[in-house]
This record gives C-alpha cells, sequence and structure tokens, in this order.
C-alpha cells in the first residue's frame, strides 16, 4: 500500500484553485488534504487541516499515514452488527462449527452493511426513521470519531489482520465440503426470514422499477463509461483497457442509456435480468422509455431465487433488496451500503485460476452493479462512485499479490466512503452554517440529509432561526425530517408543496438537497425541488442547493422527462392515513387511468443562487469546472 | 316575515360552518335566499326601489359577514342591487318618458327619444339615472354634469310631478317587484346554466391531441373538457391531485368515469411535466377586478410553471365568480387555514411536542390554507359565459355587472 502510493505523491502536487480564492497556499509539497479544503470561518475537523481558499480543487493524495486514523474511525464506525440482515444469533452455533473461516465471516457474521445499522449512535427506534436517519446521524457522529483517532487505529490494524487470515482461508472456499454447503444454505435461510420481516416492516414506497439506464445498454452490463476511462488504461492491467485513447475519450461521453420503448432491446435485456417483473398495465405513454413494472412484485420473486444466485455475493444482494423494499433511501446511504457491500466482496474475494484479479474481479463488479439496478435504478452518485470503483481496481499494479490488492482496494472504498461522503458533508456544514443568521427563516423540501446536518450543526451553535419543512406525497419524507428536527428543539412549520406560495413571503433563505448537479448547472433531485426553487424564485428569495461534489456529473439534461425514475403507481392512488379518500379505489384498473409517480425532477440553474459543495460554494456554472477537476481527480486517486 | 328571517338565519349558520362549500353552490343558495327575501319584503308605496335595496343590503351583510372569503356570496347580492336598481330606473324612465319599453339598453336612443319627443322631461333626471346605472360613460352624459343626487332616480316622486306619473305610481308600485323577481330567476338561471355557457366554448380552445393540465376540482372544468370530449376531440388529461384535499383525485374520477384519457400526478410534479403540457385549464373560485385570480391551494405555482414554459394559463369562470373588489395582499387576507390534521397525524407526533407545556410557543405549526392567489400576469385568458377576456379587461366585464354604489357594502 505504501510502495503503491508514495510514487505518486510525488507525481501531482500542483493544487488547482477555482474561482477567486483570497489565501494562497504555497506549500503544495504539504499535500493538502482534500478534507480540509475549506473556507476561512471553518475550523477545521480533520487533523491536518489546513484551511484554503473558499473554492479550491486540492490534488487528490494522501499518504496513508495522514488519513488512515480517519479511515480506521469509519471502519470502526463500519463495524458489525447492530442490526443486521440475518442476526448473528439466528443460526445454529452447531452450523458454523463446521466452517468457521467460510460461513462466519464470508457470508453474515461482518454483514452489517446497511448504512442504518452501521453508523454508531444511530437511534435505532424505528425502522421508518432509521431509514432515512443514518446518514445524516453518520455524518454527524463521524465528526466525533474522527476527533479521537488514536484510539481506533487499533481496530483498523485488526482489520487488516482479519482480512490477511482470511486470505489464508480462500482456498478453502474453492473445495466445500457438505458440510460447509448446508451450513451456508441454513444461514441463507436465516438471511431470507430476516429479509421478508425487513420487507414487510417497510413501506413499498420505493420504486422498484428495475433495470435500468446505461447498463443494460452494453452487453455484460458494465455501467456507462465506467470502465473505459482513458487512463485507466495506462495502468497496463488488461488488454482491453490499453486500447487507443480516441476511442477513450470518445467514449467519455456519457453511454447513451437504456430506452425502454428500444422492443428489441428490451427483450434481450429481460432476457438477462435476475429479477423478473411483470410490466405494468398502464403505463404512462410519455414515459414509455422508462422502465415502468408493477410494484411488489419482484420482493418474494427474489427472496425465492436466494438459493440460485450463485453468483451473487450475499451482501450485494442484501443491500439490493433493501433498495427493492426502500428500506435504504437517499442518495448518500444508497451509496454508502453499496460501497459497503462491494468492500465486503472483495474482502471475500478470490481470483479464480487462469484469470487476473483486475479483469476478474471488474466483470463481477459489473455483474452485481446490473443486479442492483434490476433493484432500482442507479442513481448518478453511485454510478460515480462504481466508476472510481472500477478505476480503482483496472489501475492495481500486476505487481501486487491478491491481498495486497484486495487491502488497497478495500482501502480505496473506505477513503471513498470517507472523504467524497461523510467529510464532505462536514465541509458542507461548514460552509452552509455560515450562511444562517439569527432570525433567519429556512425552508427546506423533503428529508434532505445534507440540508438537516446544516440545520442540526446551526442549531447546536444556537443560532436562532425557524424552519419551514415542506412536504410531498407520496413519501412524506418531510414528516420524518420534521421529527427529527422537532426533537432536537428546533422551532418548525410544516406544510404541504401546495402551499408553498401561501408561506414563501415569510422565507429568507431555501436549502434543498440534490441527488445530482449536472453540468449545465440543472439540479437533479427529489420531484417537487424544482417547484420549490421556482416559487422561491419568483419571491426573491436566494435558494442554496446542498450537494457532495462527488454527485456532481458531466451528463446535462433539460427536462424531467428524458430520464427520470418511475416510483410505484399505486402510492398515489391511495393516501395512508385518509380513509375518506377512496375516490379512486376501484378504478386502479381502468384504461383510461394512469398513474404518474415520478421520482425526480430537474431544476433549470437559473433559479438555484448557489451551489454548497465540498470545495466551496459555487454558482451553478461553475459546475462543469468542478466535474472535470473532479473526473482528474477521481481517475487520479 | 319571520320565516324568511329564520331561513336566512339557517343559511348564515351554513356558511359559518362551512357547510355549503363551492362557489356555484352557494351563490345559487344565496340568490335563491334574496329572491325569497325580495318576493315577502313589503314594500312602501313611496321609495319602494331604496327600501328593496335597504332589504337586501341587510340580509346581504349578514351573509358575507358569515364567510367572508366566499365571495360569491358578496357579488351575488351586488348582483341583486345592481337588478334592483336597473329595473326600477327603467320604469323610471319608462313611466317618465311614457314609454314601456325604452329598456335603457341604449344612451343615444334615449337621448333622442327625449329630444324629439317629450321637451317637458327634466333632462337632468334622465342624465342621472343613465349614470347610476353604469352605462357606458358617454361623452353626453359626462358633460350634463348635474349635481350629484344618487337618490334621484329612486325617489320617483322628486324628479318629475307630471299628472300622469302619480296616476301610474299603483301599477309601479307593483311592477318593480314583479320585474326584480323576473330578473332575479333570470339571474339564477344564469348561474345555473353558466357551465354550459362556457362549456360551449371548449371546441375552441381544445385540439386533437393536446395534453391539459388541471388542479383543482371544478364542474366548470369537468364540463369544459367533457363537452370537447363529446366533440369527438381526444386529448389527454394530467390532473394534480392537490393534496392535502385530494380534488384532483375527485376529478379525475369524474374524468375516467366520462372516458377521458386521464393521468394522475403528484402535486410536486407540476414542474417536471409542464414541458410537455399544451395548455393549464383550471377553474377558479373567485376572479378579481384587477384580473388576479384565486383559486385551490396550488394553483400560483401552476401557474409560475406554465409561465416559465409559456404555457397558456387559463381560468374558467361563471360571471358570479366576478368579485368587483381589487385584492390587497389576497394570500392572507382572502385565505382561510384548514385543519392541521389533514396534513399531520398528531398521534404520531404526540412523543416529540411538549403542547405548550411550559414552553411559551409551541415548536411545531401546520400551515394549512385552502386558496392560492394567482397575480394578473401569469393569467393567459379568462373564459366566462360572456366569452374570453384578457386579465385586464376583467375590470370593465365587472362593471357591467354590478352599480358602483354596491362596491363597498
Amino acid at each position: 500500500m505504501e510502495s503503491r502510493r508514495n510514487p505518486r505523491a510525488v507525481v501531482d502536487p500542483k493544487v488547482r484553485q477555482v474561482g477567486f480564492f483570497t489565501s494562497s497556499q504555497p506549500d503544495s509539497t504539504q499535500q493538502p488534504d482534500p478534507i480540509a479544503s475549506e473556507s476561512h470561518p471553518v475550523s477545521s475537523i480533520s487533523p491536518s487541516g489546513n484551511s484554503l481558499s473558499p473554492v479550491m480543487i486540492p490534488p487528490p493524495r494522501h499518504t496513508s499515514s495522514d488519513t488512515f486514523p480517519i479511515r480506521a474511525a469509519a471502519a470502526s464506525a463500519v463495524s458489525p452488527s447492530s442490526f443486521s440482515y440475518s442476526s448473528r444469533r439466528d443460526f445454529p452455533d452447531g452450523s458454523t462449527t463446521a466452517s468457521p473461516g467460510r460461513v462466519s465471516r464470508g457470508s453474515f457474521a461482518k454483514s452489517s452493511v446497511p448504512a442504518a445499522s452501521s453508523l454508531p449512535g444511530v437511534g435505532m427506534d424505528s425502522m421508518a426513521a432509521a431509514k432515512s436517519s443514518s446518514v445524516p446521524a453518520s455524518g454527524l457522529t463521524t465528526v466525533s470519531v474522527v476527533n479521537m483517532p488514536a484510539g481506533l487505529s487499533e481496530k483498523a490494524t485488526g482489520m487488516e489482520v482479519q482480512s490477511d487470515q482470511k486470505k489464508n482461508s480462500k482456498p478453502l472456499k474453492e473445495k466445500t465440503t457438505k458440510a460447509e454447503r448446508r451450513a451456508l444454505q441454513e444461514a441463507q435461510r436465516a438471511a431470507k426470514a430476516a429479509a421478508k420481516v425487513e420487507g414487510g416492516k417497510a413501506p413499498p414506497v420505493t420504486s422498484g422499477s428495475v433495470a435500468s439506464t446505461n447498463v443494460k445498454a452494453n452487453k455484460p452490463a458494465k455501467p456507462a463509461s465506467q470502465k473505459n476511462d482513458g487512463v485507466a488504461a495506462a495502468g497496463g492491467a488488461s488488454e482491453k483497457k490499453g486500447g487507443p485513447s480516441e476511442k477513450d475519450r470518445k467514449k467519455d461521453a456519457p453511454h447513451p442509456r437504456m430506452q425502454y420503448d428500444d422492443e428489441s432491446r428490451v427483450v434481450k435485456a429481460k432476457r438477462r435480468a435476475v429479477v423478473k417483473q411483470t410490466e405494468a398495465k398502464n403505463r404512462v405513454e410519455l414515459f414509455r422509455h422508462l422502465p415502468q413494472y408493477e410494484h411488489g412484485t419482484q420482493l418474494p420473486d427474489l427472496e425465492t431465487k436466494f438459493f440460485q444466485l450463485d453468483p451473487m455475493h450475499p451482501a450485494v444482494y442484501k443491500v439490493g433488496l433493501q433498495y427493492l423494499s426502500g428500506d435504504i433511501s437517499g442518495g448518500n446511504a444508497r451509496c454508502i451500503a453499496m460501497l459497503q457491500a462491494f468492500q465486503e466482496v472483495v474482502k471475500d474475494y478470490s481470483t479464480p485460476p487462469e484469470k487476473t484479479l483486475n479483469r476478474d474481479m471488474t466483470a463481477k463488479i459489473s455483474s452485481y452493479v446490473s443486479f442492483l439496478i434490476e433493484c432500482r435504478p442507479l442513481s448518478i452518485s453511485m454510478g460515480n462512485a462504481i466508476r472510481f470503483l472500477k478505476n480503482r481496481i483496472a489501475k492495481l499494479p500486476i505487481t501486487l499479490s491478491e491481498s495486497e490488492a484486495k487491502t488497497a482496494l478495500q482501502s480505496d472504498i473506505e477513503r471513498f466512503i470517507n472523504e467524497k461522503i461523510i467529510t464532505a458533508d462536514n465541509v458542507i456544514v461548514k460552509h452552509a452554517v455560515t450562511k444562517i443568521r439569527d432570525g433567519d427563516v429556512l425552508l427546506t423540501y423533503g428529508s434532505p440529509s445534507a440540508v438537516e446536518m446544516v440545520l442540526l450543526h446551526a442549531h447546536e451553535l444556537k443560532k436562532k432561526f425557524r424552519v419551514l419543512v415542506v412536504d410531498s406525497r407520496p413519501k412524506l419524507e418531510g414528516q420524518l425530517l420534521l421529527r427529527r428536527l422537532i426533537k432536537r428543539g428546533i422551532n418548525c412549520t410544516y406544510t404541504h408543496i401546495n402551499a408553498i406560495s401561501y408561506i414563501m413571503h415569510e422565507v429568507t433563505k431555501v436549502f434543498l438537497g440534490a441527488s445530482s448537479v449536472l453540468s449545465n448547472g440543472t439540479v437533479y433531485s427529489r420531484v417537487g425541488t424544482a417547484c420549490v426553487a421556482m416559487v422561491a424564485n419568483a419571491f426573491r428569495v436566494p435558494v442554496l442547493v446542498c450537494c457532495e461534489a462527488y454527485k456532481f456529473h458531466e451528463r446535462v439534461q433539460l427536462d424531467s422527462i428524458c430520464s427520470n425514475e418511475l416510483g410505484d403507481p399505486n402510492a398515489i392512488s391511495k393516501v395512508h392515513g385518509r380513509e375518506d379518500i377512496n375516490y379512486l379505489d376501484g378504478l386502479t384498473n381502468n384504461a383510461n387511468l394512469q398513474f404518474l409517480n415520478l421520482m425526480y425532477d430537474a431544476t433549470p440553474s437559473d433559479y438555484i443562487s448557489m451551489i454548497i459543495t465540498d470545495y466551496g460554494m459555487v454558482p451553478p456554472t461553475s459546475v462543469p469546472v468542478i466535474v472535470r477537476e473532479y473526473q482528474k481527480e477521481h481517475l487520479l486517486v | 316575515m319571520p320565516d324568511v328571517q329564520s331561513t336566512v338565519l339557517e343559511f348564515v349558520n351554513k356558511l359559518r360552518k362551512r357547510k355549503i362549500e363551492g362557489s356555484q353552490a352557494t351563490a345559487r343558495c344565496t340568490v335563491e335566499l334574496l329572491r325569497s327575501v325580495i318576493s315577502q319584503h313589503r314594500v312602501p308605496h313611496a321609495n319602494q326601489a331604496s327600501a328593496l335595496i335597504d332589504a337586501v343590503k341587510a340580509v346581504g351583510e349578514q351573509l358575507v359577514a358569515a364567510n367572508p372569503v366566499e365571495l360569491a356570496v358578496g357579488n351575488v347580492v351586488r348582483r341583486v342591487l345592481h337588478i334592483i336598481r336597473e329595473e326600477d330606473l327603467s320604469l323610471t324612465t319608462a313611466a317618465m318618458g311614457g314609454l314601456d319599453l325604452l329598456d335603457a339598453s341604449d344612451d343615444d336612443e334615449d337621448v333622442c327619444n327625449k329630444g324629439i319627443g317629450y321637451p317637458a322631461m327634466s333632462a337632468a333626471v334622465v342624465a342621472a339615472a343613465a349614470r347610476s346605472t353604469l352605462r357606458p360613460p358617454s361623452l353626453q352624459t359626462l358633460l350634463e354634469g348635474t349635481p350629484e343626487s344618487a337618490t334621484v332616480p329612486y325617489t320617483s316622486s322628486s324628479g318629475a310631478d307630471s299628472e300622469s306619473k302619480t296616476a301610474d305610481k299603483s301599477s309601479i308600485t307593483r311592477k318593480l317587484k314583479h320585474d326584480v323577481i323576473e330578473s332575479v330567476n333570470q339571474l339564477i338561471h344564469e348561474i345555473a346554466g353558466c357551465h354550459e355557457q362556457i362549456a360551449e366554448q371548449a371546441i375552441e380552445h381544445i385540439h386533437q391531441n393536446e395534453v391539459i393540465l388541471t388542479l383543482g376540482s371544478s364542474r366548470t372544468v369537468l364540463e369544459f373538457l367533457c363537452a370537447a370530449k363529446e366533440k369527438k376531440r381526444s386529448f389527454r388529461v394530467f390532473v394534480a391531485e392537490g393534496a392535502p384535499r385530494y380534488q384532483g383525485h375527485l376529478l379525475a374520477k369524474e374524468l375516467v368515469a366520462r372516458g377521458l384519457q386521464t393521468t394522475v400526478i403528484t402535486d410536486s410534479a407540476v414542474f417536471a411535466m409542464i414541458s410537455r403540457v399544451n395548455m393549464v385549464i383550471i377553474g377558479a373560485h373567485a376572479v378579481m377586478a384587477n384580473g388576479g385570480v384565486i383559486g385551490p391551494v396550488g394553483v400560483n405555482m401552476a401557474a409560475l410553471a406554465a409561465k416559465k414554459h409559456a404555457v397558456p394559463f387559463v381560468v374558467l369562470a361563471g360571471c358570479h365568480k366576478l368579485c368587483p373588489l381589487y385584492p390587497h395582499n389576497p394570500e392572507v387576507l382572502l385565505n382561510e387555514l384548514r385543519s392541521p390534521s389533514e396534513l399531520l397525524d398528531f398521534g404520531e407526533f404526540s412523543d416529540c411536542l411538549d403542547f405548550g407545556a411550559g414552553s411559551g410557543s409551541p415548536l411545531l405549526q401546520v400551515v394549512n390554507p385552502t386558496f392560492d392567489y394567482v397575480p394578473p400576469n401569469l393569467v393567459s385568458l379568462f373564459i366566462t359565459d360572456t366569452g374570453g377576456h384578457n386579465p385586464s379587461y376583467m375590470y370593465r366585464l365587472i362593471a357591467d355587472y354590478y352599480s358602483a354604489d354596491d362596491l363597498v357594502m
């Protein structure tokens, strides 16, 4: 690991600075940590916090010793089993004893993948609350964790030792004994039962519209342009990647996504699909190009498939089910859960004979990703994370031994989670809090995790402000946010999005979250965000969007139609908690009536006053700059 | 007239408790009530018109006070007052002129008749009468600047003292009430039939394969869309569900029942979908004199989105929805907050609320407004039962329906 990284640190010492900046940082050789790229008012949270200009893009390297404590901290945060898919107690000890190494580690014992469970200090009071509380909580708690890294580094080393051990036990995996197989089955059954319970608990609100977008388009299901990101080839990892760079450049443009009105392709995709879904009968004509499936049909089907999905890693499978059932939602939570699942995958990986690690693992990841897509279309942030991971895999030097490579990859993933998500959120909070003044009336929409952290932090700083929580059907995520804010003692007003013009008079600032920011400045976010931004704009209220830079994407989009995700249409006809609203009860199968449950919309950049990201506060016009710089960094990390 | 009093009280109670909702239903109830008030009111011999006006005004004030947000009540009361004034004027001019049906329709004709046949009549009376009816102000009536006396035409004896007139008096008394009730009946008819009048114009505005967005549940919109459908136009309707009242669901149900292609969307998807919509059609709750619209909550959002995407924003309004007032801060003053329980289940939140115990103000507030105000610059077109109009023309339309004396009740 050390040997791999040190040379690079020498290679690229330059600091990119974007926009206007106050203090220049002369000693760029000192390797400014990305997490420290904050503006003046921010007291740095990272150990090596040197405050930089408001907007700057630092080079993406660290000596690993520098960041290791943080990584370790998060590793401990991720440590096992506060809530697990198959709780350990469930399966009898007898079965585990047969093959302690294989079963307990390989599949379940350490399988606390979901973000909800993995983060310390999350109130586990109710599943519903946990669903979206997970990420903010993670962000906030890690602050404190990061502050005392010393005690935690032990755990990290422990982790390393473990993985080494596992390497030793790896060969066992190839030839499993009968007893081992039985143990595995046992465990899987337990897992399935747990999944069922979870599935029952969670209302199936999230879309399970499966399969989608970019990935299915190219055959072996590789998300977008991941695999061919130019520089990856330089690693000389695989001959395929080593192709001409012009070709790679061309492929840098986002791959055309799967269009569901293209029948031949849909048929092909169906043949490949792991998850079989029934198509919705009443499809909305305008959205033929998006997958429209009956909801609730996949979950039981998938569960029965559990045993047949040999190549599927249980951690990935579990995350997929959680996406499907809606237990994990929210961009960050989904991304973290996926990355942690992939971490498990890497940990349990062993190169098959006569294959190279780089290529085989990339293929594996790709197949997992296509499974996840079938469970729920990827968010753009997840696409970025996958691209990062594949890049890392492709660039592993062949000289590394398998265990070294795996450790490197795991720490890479860890680092991505820490730097790009958790630390980024902390930085965003530091930036955004400076924009909140006493007496402000802040409006937020839905339940954006970053904004929640901002509000809570501002409250901790004893700022006096009021929050208007605007919500919309059918998810009513705002109620969860409202509940958490009230518990902290923040003065709140709650209303539905229809009343937005009524309350906008009193608002002084609007804080919004984003699923992604596209390079034309369009903010792609929870449906309704555009409405809120538009009304705020009409009332001359500034709109601030909090979004981590890893969610930026070079794609462009003008409307909310061409690319979107469709949720469960039945969620619209049924009004939760209002039995008197039953006008549409008998009509759901009427050919004349369709329900459209859009998940996202695109907010034009002219409604956005400012985007608060981990690189500082930028106008929407600066997004392409950050995308460009970030992507370079991305490849270099 | 104790029975009238009791029905008035009953109606006031209903209004106060919001038992009657929807401007059309309210308007019809109001006008029927006023008709019975008029018919049972015993008119004195002299000054009968003003006596009627006073009676109607008294009732009207009660009704308006009962539900000041329901502007249709005030509109109808003003309308009835206007009818009384007009009938009285036409009778006066007829009596003075000895012309039976000089139905005050045309000033020029008025002037002509006066000039040629009846030189004895006081020009001042006619001029004043003409002014009081809010006739289109012609140059002549303006220049004949008689000292203002609004009461002149009503106290019919003061204007002229010819022999024939006093003889006719008894017949006039009976005739006035009769005429007023006739006209009020016409008004009832008009209110009941405004849907058809508006729906008739649908075919001129909806083309084949159109995509229409609507929100709220309005019978006018329903009839309008169905009228186009009956004329074999095929088009598609997006209905925003209108949380928390979900009237969109109701509308969607009826549209589907009539065989229209309907898609229900969430309110938050309005902006996302507006780029594919050809026209936004909504039913108004009330139309203000400046051309602003009060409609179901969420309308302003849709109007802004429509403006952004240059989608025509069409408002359907029956004549009883035209309100002669100019709004001031209508979002707040002409609005009504409904129960917060429609938004939040307080049972679920009981654990994190301290219900104001100890702390001064409660931590949680819930806002649930009923109406939304759309400023006139966001409206492309009004379709009323008299045809299509620009927002800037509404003041003039309103002047046709109400007399200036009644604007402030």
